[in-house]
């Protein structure tokens, strides 16, 4: 038998260099801006449109995402599905505080008729009443699930109270709002808001960039319709207070959630910020998650991430703790948090952070999906994908300093809002330990 | 006139296999369109091999694979990966433990010793198996324990349908069991089951084809050599009369049901299976399907419907016995013996006067799109492919899908129908508890 021998890690080999695909753009007379992006992988094609969407009236605008693909005065909502199914093609409309967002996939071969189809819905989304009660009803049963979830009810709690008075301060409408809502008032809704002005069209996959634009043209340059704009304010600052303790009797875990200042994609700061993010809890590597699961076995998936929005970005870490060491578990936190914001990171720590974002940059844009989505969302901050290597650029300068200082801005414990949601009987005492708490109930 | 069908199209990914000295079988699939691999280890081991009195140990065991090995400590796996700026996980299913990252190209030959590193040995140390055993803990609380229709109907329906303790147990783990494992018990397990004789490593994407079976040799050539364990027969007899059971389920603000029946068996009569599948898409995909128009748009007897194969939703990933589900939530007050009956009544139907012109070819058509969409990513296709060679010996299927879903005829969807009977069915129901 061998003596066991002792083993080292291979290096890695030479960096690949992120290579772009070939992309057209074109902006059309009715102000729908298209990007199309070659990658032929698979003989698929991957759709994003985009509209603003920001200030309309939550439970119409929920809705009216639900429903938009109900009908039109040609075809019901099962021709609708049934023509999709037919070149293996799928849509569906979702809605955040920003946009209203369609997103498909079909077969390659089958995009002029999905084009058809999007541009069907487009200029004639009819509401049928019967179709649209159903939805109605549906998504009133949606949102009494969702409230039964502690995820959905902390994020809900966290947001009112980071967002107060601004439009992002609720994003999921009240059961008797759905209610209220007709049909004529989703056509209303739709002919002022659905329109490509502002619009961005993304289409990703086994295409030809200008065939595609073509295409696009010929499908949807007879869209029109002009609506009002509606700009958000920005998002207030946020204003560090009591820990929000949501009581939800008989929780046998805490949902933590933390939030923190952060900036958009563009400012000077952003990647020495998204590095700091990896360091504190942005991956598994981590220290809060090395510090909180593997060392302590207090949860299974904390994390953290930089959300952006038109109207501003935020830092949330998010954890869901056994509830006997909630308040252990928000000391670590606050530990961790407060050792990144004062002492610089170690420069092997550093190196590997950047690797991650690096190397997640390449996986990301290696399926049409992924790209499809990263497009999107970077249109979406008026970005175009050339942005990526810049950014890649960033992450790769980036020093000790740099992340030092975003840590000591941004990540600093003094800036954190807090909500927990859990059994305040069995949690509230040794949180107060630690910070003022103010408790509230679960709505109900 | 008949509708046109859409062409189904084909991908043909390049496959290679091999076995080494040890047993280990490999899978290679060169794509070299993006700088990214995806690589995958599979050994042949689930819930279903989990003895008595140690439920969640195959799960448990896979979280202990990332806590040290060999030559490396705990954490190491962990930074090596993300520190080459990759991803990784493992997963635990019914008939196979999974262990996989997607990474830059670059980093092949890391990845390849670190999983090659813990073929060799996991440590196995007291200090992690308690730690381990708490993350469990919290993951079943977040999965199952804190949240409504926790397991449902995964965990709730598999001991209404099966007998025996392999197919029937709670595959998340009791508390009381997953405490009481030991380091011993994990040893023993790894020495069984984590053989590189039961084990297919699949490496897809951007490799060079001569220069990966030069590293594969180099690190996993000396990994010891253990056979595979023999496999037990899991069969059980079918149902022959009707099985039905309900809970309160506390945090549960409306009521859901889940239906199974049991169907051929994946691997050994691919051919007579491979229609249930594609019947599970033509009763639910999507508005125009069958149940979805009836149940929640005609009828509103229930806000969603769903139907897949597998407990897991893994119809090609799972070996016999298995089941095709149905499963249904329902608006406030909703009747689910109504339900129930009208499942019977639209199989009926399906099973008597066939689909309509064209049902069959839209649902297949975008079923290509979903295989197609999901191996896509390299990860997605070593994945599969890894286990199709485990359980079939041809991993060189996943291409095949999209035309072999294709060729599935009218009279195999009427036929697969028509065997879903009311008495051949195990149902599981859950009462609201009333929200919280």
């Amino acid at each position: 038998m061998r003596a066991p021998q002792s083993r080292t890690l291979p290096p890695l080999g030479p960096t690949r260099r992120l290579k772009l695909p070939r992309q057209a753009e074109r902006t059309l007379d009715n102000g729908l801006t298209v990007i199309a992006v070659r990658r032929p992988a698979v003989p698929l094609v991957e759709l994003r449109l985009w509209m603003p969407f920001g200030r309309a009236n939550l439970a119409r605008a929920h809705l009216l995402a639900q429903t938009l693909l109900s009908g039109t005065e040609t075809m019901s909502s099962v021709q609708i599905a049934a023509e999709l199914q037919r070149i293996g093609g799928v849509l569906s409309a979702g809605l955040d505080p920003d946009r209203l967002m369609i997103s498909g996939a079909g077969l390659a071969t089958g995009l002029d008729r999905m084009l058809e189809l999007l541009a069907e819905v487009l200029t004639g989304a009819s509401y049928p009443a019967g179709w649209v009660g159903v939805e109605r009803d549906r998504l009133v049963d949606g949102i009494q699930v969702a409230r039964s979830q502690p995820g959905h009810l902390a994020r809900t709690a966290l947001l009112k109270r980071i967002y107060s008075r601004h439009p992002y301060a609720v994003q999921t409408p009240e059961p008797e709002q759905v209610r209220a809502v007709r049909p004529a008032a989703l056509r209303t809704l739709h002919g002022q808001r659905v329109h490509p002005a502002g619009a961005v069209l993304v289409l990703v996959g086994d295409v030809r960039p200008g065939r595609a634009l073509d295409a696009v043209e010929k499908a949807l340059g007879g869209w029109n319709g002009t609506g009002h704009p509606a700009g958000l304010p920005p998002a207030p600052p946020l204003e560090p207070g009591p820990l929000l303790l949501v009581d939800r009797p008989g929780s046998v875990q805490s949902s933590m959630r933390v939030a923190l200042p952060a900036i958009p994609r563009t400012h000077p700061d952003h990647a020495a910020l998204q590095l700091a993010n990896l360091i504190f809890g942005g991956y598994f590597s981590s220290r809060w998650v090395e510090n909180i699961r593997e060392d302590k076995g207090y949860t299974y998936g904390p994390h953290s991430v930089i959300e952006h929005s038109v109207a501003g970005s935020v830092l949330l870490a998010a954890a869901e703790v056994a509830t006997e060491v909630t308040a252990p578990a928000l000391l670590e936190t606050s530990y961790e948090l407060g050792r990144l914001a004062t002492r610089p990171p170690a420069p092997d720590e550093l190196e590997q952070a950047r690797q991650y974002a690096l190397g997640t940059l390449q996986l990301g844009v290696s399926t049409q999906a992924g790209l499809a989505s990263l497009v999107s969302a970077y249109a979406g901050s008026g970005l175009r994908l050339d942005f990526l290597s810049e950014y890649a650029a960033r992450l790769a300068r980036a020093s000790i300093d740099d992340v030092a200082e975003a840590a000591a801005r941004y990540l600093a414990p003094s800036r954190a809002v807090t909500v927990v949601l859990g059994d305040a009987e069995r949690v509230a005492a040794s949180l107060a330990n630690l910070t003022p708490v103010e408790t509230v109930p679960v709505p109900a | 006139m008949p509708t046109r069908r859409a062409r189904i199209p084909a991908t043909s990914y390049p496959v290679e296999r091999f076995t080494l000295d040890n047993g280990l079988r490999v899978v290679l699939t060169p794509d070299r369109s993006a700088p990214v691999i995806g690589v995958a280890v599979v050994y042949d081991v689930g819930i279903r091999s989990e003895p008595e009195g140690r439920t969640g140990f195959a799960h448990l065991f896979e979280h202990l694979m990332f806590q040290g090995s060999a030559n490396l400590e705990k954490l190491a796996h962990f930074r090596h990966v993300q520190g080459a700026g990759g991803t990784f996980n493992g997963s635990t299913h019914l008939d196979y433990t999974d262990y996989f990252e997607t990474l830059p190209s670059n980093a092949l030959e890391r990845t390849l010793f670190l999983e090659a590193d813990r073929m060799r040995g996991p440590r196995l140390t007291e200090e992690n198996l308690r730690n381990q055993v708490d993350v469990v803990k919290e993951e079943i609380r977040v999965n199952v324990l804190n949240r409504p229709y926790g397991g449902f109907p995964w965990l709730t329906l598999p001991p209404v349908m099966f007998d025996t303790f392999p197919n029937a147990h709670d595959g998340y783990g009791s508390f009381v069991d997953l405490e009481s494992a030991t380091v011993a018990d994990a040893a023993d397990f790894f020495r069984r089951y984590y053989a590189s004789g039961n084990a297919v490593l699949a490496v897809s994407g951007d490799i060079d084809t001569v220069e990966a079976v030069e590293l594969i040799e180099r690190h996993f050539g000396d990994v010891p050599a253990r056979p595979a364990p023999d496999r037990p027969d899991f069969t059980e007899p079918g149902l022959t009369a009707e099985r039905r059971t309900a809970y309160t389920d506390q945090l549960a603000p409306l009521p859901a049901v889940a239906a199974a029946w049991r169907v051929p068996d994946p691997v050994g009569d691919f051919a007579a299976y491979l229609p249930y599948v594609v019947l599970a898409e033509v009763l639910t995909d999507g508005d125009a399907s069958r149940l979805v128009e009836r149940l929640v748009h005609r009828d509103r007897a229930v806000t969603s419907v769903g139907g897949y194969l597998g407990f897991m939703g893994d119809p090609f990933d799972v070996r016999d016995p298995t089941a095709l589900l149905l499963q249904a939530h329902l608006p406030p007050g909703g009747d689910v013996d109504k339900v129930l009956r009208t499942l019977d009544e639209e199989l009926d139907r399906l099973a008597t006067d066939g689909p309509t012109d064209g049902e069959l070819a839209r649902t297949q058509a975008r079923m290509a799109t979903h295989l197609l969409r999901d191996t896509d990513a390299v990860l997605g296709r070593a994945l599969r492919m890894a286990v199709l060679e485990q359980q079939r010996g041809k991993p060189e299927l996943l291409g095949e899908l999209p035309r072999l879903v294709g060729e599935v005829t009218d009279d195999q969807v009427r036929a697969a129908a028509a065997a879903l009977r009311p008495e051949r069915r195990a149902s599981v129901e859950v009462i609201p508890g009333g929200a919280r």
